[in-house]
């Protein structure tokens, strides 16, 4: 491979693929048992960062950047004016197997613009995921593109090999799909997720009565949404997640701020914030229905249609539900434990195991790792002191933003004034 | 009665002996200190403890049995914390252990307890950061070398990790900073120490160690390294907050050329 090609192209197809947000390697149960390379069965791992602070996972490039849609978020549309290029099948493998080898990534993440047609496209992705398990035989993480439109038997193809697949719905709504991409369907994106979802279904119910049968994309499907490129409020994002976790079993939706890319008036333009607290409320809120035994209804719903900006949403519900407060942690179940504001579901654990021992009071709860400075007004425990004033949520509002500094302070008075 | 130092030989079955004679010799004002680094208190007495295995084993299977499964290997991981005084946090821990009987490691009210699975903590994220940091390089002799400097001595830690996931490759991962490394040889893998060339410079990549087409894979993945960051979301603390600045020296992504 000529050195010198191979980089140019690695510069302009990694950087087209940055802006897809989902970098995890986790949750694949793919073993070395050959003597082969790789294993993707333990924790992800992220093996550097980028300078903006993510995680570098997967060598996550694009096959090509050619494409024959032209959709006004996107940075590879149609009528951009940007260098194109295009990986043959063996760089791509030669480039994972090489980085692999040296220990800097936990696989390939692959995506591609759409050239001659969808089938096309997948094909091709499906051959590099081929290669390296048969010839290959890599066991590390493969993280592949479902391309809307792809038909049922690429798809099926594909999650033999791949551990993840993944479609971008992009935006949460379909009348913002309509604005932005008008050549491109709801439909076609939610034909592959759907095949995938009834394939994995039926190769987990196979396993159970056979255990040689074949994985099919051990790690599941994903999606991302972008944020703040067409107007949708929060409420109405969080339903289509709830809808497309609780519809397709996804086990990732990921939220992407928009990064401006263009001058299309459609869209916020460049030089705008990206919004990136919100996009962290958003994740907060995830994590709360996911693992935190919240109804997404409970944190956004028609009366309340916005995250807030300066407080987190578990402390933001909190303030709405006082009457569920004080919770006693010495005597309080899991599911009452993890809605106390500033309890991790870490601390939920140590909680739970350190109160079999001895009753806890201010001190343990302080050094477990608490942050007291929300928990403090929702709980009681072992001692005289406690929260007697009857504090309206506004006051606990108040009190805790005076005493904390956010990483967003810079953000968030900007926010607030442009509001203004 | 007066306070003893009991010296061991820095290895976990020398400590685990050193807590076999304290029980036996029901010792109260005691401290534990490696050979290497051993400090006498004015007034202590000071006594070599000879590592046993039998001794060794024995403390081990009384706390296997009164810890959860995770609690015995979160004592071995604090103790390759080998931070100063940490054989007597354990040693506290070890004790109160053996006066609950059961999972006395999930008792994270009491304060050893707590000080043992912080310190376990702080080993399994460098262990973790270890798996994710470590870059081979490849050299002449067909040989996948990284060198290391972690703050903690993890490298017992994850020889299963590499073991398993470069099972086809020959590599060396060396700590620099213990003088010591693990060496695959494509069946199992072996410590063994080095003597580098005197002028050696493990964080540069020289022509005559390493292979020719080294230098070009690191270049790519520097270029990818750059072009996967997105300029407007520039953020530098949290960068070096995931990859703290004493890392960098041995990560290709850092180097200059």
């Amino acid at each position: 491979m000529s050195f010198q090609r191979t980089q140019e192209k690695l510069k302009i197809l990694a950087d087209a693929a940055k802006y897809d947000v989902s970098c995890s390697s986790s949750g694949s149960k793919r073993n070395n048992n050959s003597k082969g390379l790789g294993d993707a069965s333990g924790m992800g791992i992220c093996h550097s960062y980028t300078e903006d602070g993510r995680c570098v996972s997967l060598l996550k490039i694009l096959l090509t950047n050619y494409c024959i849609f032209d959709c006004a978020y996107c940075v590879t549309r149609k009528s951009n004016d940007v260098q194109r290029a295009a990986f043959k099948v063996e760089e791509v493998v030669d480039l994972t197997i090489n980085f692999y080898r040296r220990n800097y990534i936990e696989g390939l993440f692959l995506s591609s613009g759409i050239f001659k047609s969808a089938d096309y496209t997948m094909e091709r992705l499906v051959a590099v995921a081929k290669k390296l398990r048969l010839e290959q035989n890599f066991n590390g993480y493969i993280h592949l593109k479902s391309i809307p439109g792809a038909s049922d038997e690429l798809m099926k193809e594909a999650g033999l090999y791949a551990d993840r697949l993944s479609v971008n719905i992009e935006i949460p709504t379909e009348a913002g799909l309509k604005k932005l991409a008008p050549d491109k369907k709801r439909e076609d994106f939610i034909k592959p997720m759907l095949t995938v979802k009834n394939e994995i279904i039926q190769y987990q119910s196979e396993k159970k009565l056979l255990k040689s049968s074949p994985k099919f994309a051990p790690a599941g499907q994903s999606t991302q949404m972008i944020i703040g490129a067409s107007g949708e409020n929060d409420f109405q994002i969080m339903q289509t997640s709830n809808h497309f976790y609780k519809t397709y079993n996804l086990k990732r939706v990921y939220y992407s701020g928009y990064v401006p890319i263009s001058y299309d008036e459609r869209l916020p333009q460049i030089g705008s914030a990206v919004p990136m607290l919100r996009e962290n409320r958003l994740y907060q809120t995830d994590w709360l229905m996911r693992f935190y035994g919240f109804d997404v209804s409970e944190i956004l719903n028609a009366s309340h249609q916005q995250l807030d900006l300066d407080i987190d949403p578990k402390l933001g519900w909190a303030l709405r539900n006082l009457h569920e407060f004080p919770v006693d942690v010495n005597t309080a179940d899991k599911r009452m434990l993890a809605r106390i504001p500033g309890l991790g579901m870490k601390s939920v654990y140590k909680i739970l195991n350190a109160r079999r021992f001895r009753r806890l009071n201010w001190e343990h709860l302080k050094k477990i790792g608490l942050a007291l400075n929300r928990a403090q007004y929702f709980l009681i425990c072992d001692s005289h002191q406690f929260e007697r004033r009857d504090l309206s949520s506004e006051k606990i509002k108040g009190l805790i933003l005076q005493n904390s500094t956010s990483k967003y302070t810079t953000t968030l008075s900007n926010q607030l004034t442009l509001f203004n | 009665m007066t306070a003893r130092n009991l010296k061991y030989d820095g290895s976990f079955d020398g400590f685990l002996s050193a807590v076999f004679y304290v029980f036996e010799q029901r010792l109260n004002q005691v401290s534990i200190q490696k050979a290497s680094v051993v400090q006498n208190g004015l007034f202590a007495e000071v006594e070599v403890v000879v590592t046993e295995d039998v001794k060794a084993n024995r403390v081990w299977k009384g706390l296997t049995s009164r810890l959860s499964a995770k609690g015995s290997f979160q004592l071995y991981h604090a103790f390759l914390s080998e931070q100063k005084g940490v054989e007597n946090e354990l040693l506290s821990f070890i004790r109160h252990a053996f006066t609950v009987s059961i999972n006395a490691d999930k008792d994270y009210g009491h304060p050893s307890v707590l000080k043992m699975a912080q310190l376990a903590k702080k080993v399994g994220r460098e262990k973790h950061r270890m798996e994710a940091f470590v870059r081979f390089r490849l050299t002449n002799d067909g040989v996948y070398f990284a060198s290391i400097a972690p703050d903690f001595n993890v490298l017992p830690l994850i020889l299963k990790h590499f073991k398993r996931r470069y099972a086809d490759q020959k590599w060396v991962i060396y700590d620099i900073k213990r003088n010591y490394g693990l060496f695959y040889d494509l069946n199992s893998v072996a410590l063994m120490t080095m003597e580098f060339p005197k002028n050696f410079d493990g964080t540069k990549t020289e022509s005559h160690f390493f292979a020719e087409q080294e230098l070009e894979f690191q270049t790519l993945w520097q270029d990818y390294f750059k072009s996967t960051t997105i300029e407007s979301r520039k953020n530098m603390r949290l960068h070096i907050k995931h990859v703290p600045k004493r890392y960098w020296k041995y990560l290709s992504e850092k180097q200059p050329f």
